[in-house]
């Protein structure tokens, strides 16, 4: 198609995709009784937008040495990084039904060893920026063509080792390297601003060495042409600031701190399926 | 008397040799260029030399991502810090995702001395014991952290080696290599037995000599691989000797003392004496003085198997 920048991705198709992924999550958790709703809808459309049109990874070679990258920082989005895998073939839909069971592969937090297309043991947090850091390190040490992208939640951005691994990347200015924040404002308990300021975060990922662009992390094509024109700035890490809502897609869920790891009844699945089916994903 | 050697520097020769024949193998240091003996390799392998400075969390994470991405990270630091400072990262991104990494702790057990508890690692046995998939070795000499390197480019999974800077004397006989899991019997004897690792291997040695010239035969074992740990050796010293003392430069707790106990205590229940750092923080002193104020000298081991041997 001549849809160029896009390379002929159909976002609306995605939009779809992503819409499916959020119901399917949500049955996840709903059936599992455990899980983190809000964080999975708000990272929903970054991980398809992701594996839809950025990341050259396949489920008929998961381990394959020159794939891309990904790693989910915020592992406890678990329900969002399964259903997304399963639309790309790494996992069946009959995978899903298991989140969370007695010796399940779907663990709470994904484990790699378990699951193709996971790339790292994650859910305590912290974790996922240097390992990404390492891996982008690889391939420009062995001077392969693969590119990394870590998923960080914003909260998360609260513990140390992160900073740590940002001022690593700038220094060996990786440039193969994207750092996606899911900026959805919320943490466990309360409001980031509320429990330890975050802003100005933009500034702050600026000041530690990195080209920050910030985008709704909820549009579909303004996702895409950002991940796609990465790298920002040639010899630096780059940095997407995505301005999301937890819950995102479901009005009684958006933006409610308590939807962090609420279950929802069979009543508000129902609602939320109707919601989602409706369009407003 | 023989020469003594810094491990140290045996370690960072046998590494560069095995990073000029295997391309995967890389070095990451905490800053640590000199007190790890790593200019060698800066300068011959700088594309695969990170130095991500004085950052330990940051350091693991980043060694998991090497493995990721198809290289042999060798993580090279003082003992204390990259595993204490780096505790949930060896746990998570090292043995729970059993990532192809060796940490190495340089100057660990009271190495540093004078420097304080802040600077003794003599925890990290203890910790990393309990975390599954990573193995553990604790080279008695320069010969055997030759070899424990050597073997260590061909393992699989997450690796812990103890370095020590406090100079030794070999002891180990010439063309015996390096087995994980394996112990060595330096030494036969039935009277008791003397398990021992890394700088207090040339002290159980010369402890047995002692105990010769008081009519005590004792047996030496060399048990430098902690984890996986000979089970027969062990059962065998339990079976068919008087009792066994354990000596460590560690806490008496969760070291080689404690796994020969959990051995001893559910197959053959013997007798004991587990000999290392009682569970308090050092005084002030050097890595000499603190060993004799500790007891564990040749002398401290001796004296620890003639009361064995005369206890109920």
């Amino acid at each position: 198609m001549s849809d160029s920048p896009l390379f002929g991705v159909d976002c609306a198709a995605l939009e779809q995709q992503a819409g499916r992924t959020r119901i399917r999550s949500l049955q996840m958790v709903h059936r599992a009784k455990l899980g983190h709703a809000g964080g999975d809808f708000s990272s929903t459309d970054i991980l398809t937008a992701l594996y839809g049109a950025v990341l050259r990874v396949t489920a008929s070679a998961p381990r394959d040495p020159e794939r891309d990258r990904f790693i989910m920082s915020k592992g406890h989005c678990s329900g969002a990084l399964y259903a997304t895998l399963a639309a790309m073939g790494f996992l069946t839909d009959a995978d899903l039904d298991s989140y969370m069971e007695p010796l399940s592969k779907l663990n709470g937090h994904p484990d790699r060893n378990k699951v193709a297309g996971v790339e790292a043991n994650t859910g305590p947090l912290g974790h996922g920026l240097p390992i990404a850091v390492g891996c982008a390190l690889a391939a420009r040490s062995i001077g392969a063509a693969w590119r990394t992208f870590v998923l960080v939640g914003d909260g998360e951005l609260q513990e140390g080792s992160n900073w740590e691994a940002a001022m690593c990347a700038a220094q060996y200015k990786l440039d193969n390297l994207v750092l996606i924040i899911d900026r959805n404002g919320l943490q466990q308990g309360d409001f980031t601003e509320s429990t330890i300021r975050m802003e100005p975060l933009a500034a702050r990922w600026r000041a530690f060495g990195w080209e920050v662009r910030e985008t709704d992390g909820h549009d579909m094509r303004g996702l895409v042409e950002c991940f796609q024109a990465a790298p920002f700035s040639s010899g630096k890490p780059s940095c997407v600031l995505a301005r999301t809502i937890k819950g995102k897609g479901v009005s009684f869920m958006e933006n409610r701190p308590e939807w962090h790891h609420h279950v929802p009844t069979e009543e508000e699945l129902k609602r939320a399926i109707a919601e989602l089916e409706g369009g407003r994903a | 008397m023989s020469v003594l050697t810094d491990c140290r520097d045996v370690y960072s020769q046998a590494l560069e040799e095995m990073a000029a024949k295997d391309e995967r193998i890389a070095v990451v240091v905490n800053d640590s260029v000199s007190s790890a003996k790593m200019n060698g390799f800066k300068t011959r392998f700088p594309a695969r030399f990170f130095n991500v400075g004085i950052a330990e969390q940051n350091m693991v994470g980043v060694s998991a991502g090497l493995a990721n991405g198809g290289m042999i990270p060798y993580v090279c630091g003082a003992a204390c810090f990259i595993t204490a400072r780096a505790m949930e990262q060896v746990k998570v991104d090292l043995g729970y995702s059993n990532h192809n990494v060796r940490l190495v702790g340089i100057s660990p057990g009271m190495a540093y001395g004078e420097l304080g508890p802040t600077h003794h690692s003599i925890e990290d046995v203890g910790w990393l014991r309990i975390i599954p998939n990573i193995a553990i070795v604790v080279p008695a000499d320069a010969h055997e952290t030759r070899a424990a390197l050597e073997y260590s480019g061909t393992h699989v999974g997450p690796m812990f080696l103890r370095i020590s800077r406090m100079p030794v004397p070999e002891v180990l006989p010439v063309g015996v290599g390096f087995e994980l899991g394996k112990a060595v019997r330096l030494r036969e004897g039935t009277d008791v037995t003397l398990m021992a690792n890394g700088v207090m291997v040339c002290r159980a040695v010369a402890a047995a000599e002692e105990l010769a010239k008081a009519g005590i035969a004792a047996r030496v074992v060399n048990m430098s691989s902690i984890k996986p740990i000979d089970r027969d050796e062990i059962l065998d010293a339990a079976q068919n000797t008087g009792g066994i003392v354990t000596a460590e430069e560690h806490s008496i707790y969760g070291g080689l003392g404690g796994a020969v106990a959990e051995i001893v205590a559910q197959t053959h229940p013997a007798k004991m004496r587990i000999l290392g750092v009682p569970g308090v923080f050092a005084p002030t002193g050097s890595a000499e003085f603190l060993l004799e104020h500790f007891g564990l000298t040749a002398a401290g081991i001796s004296a620890a198997a003639v009361e064995l041997l005369g206890s109920r």
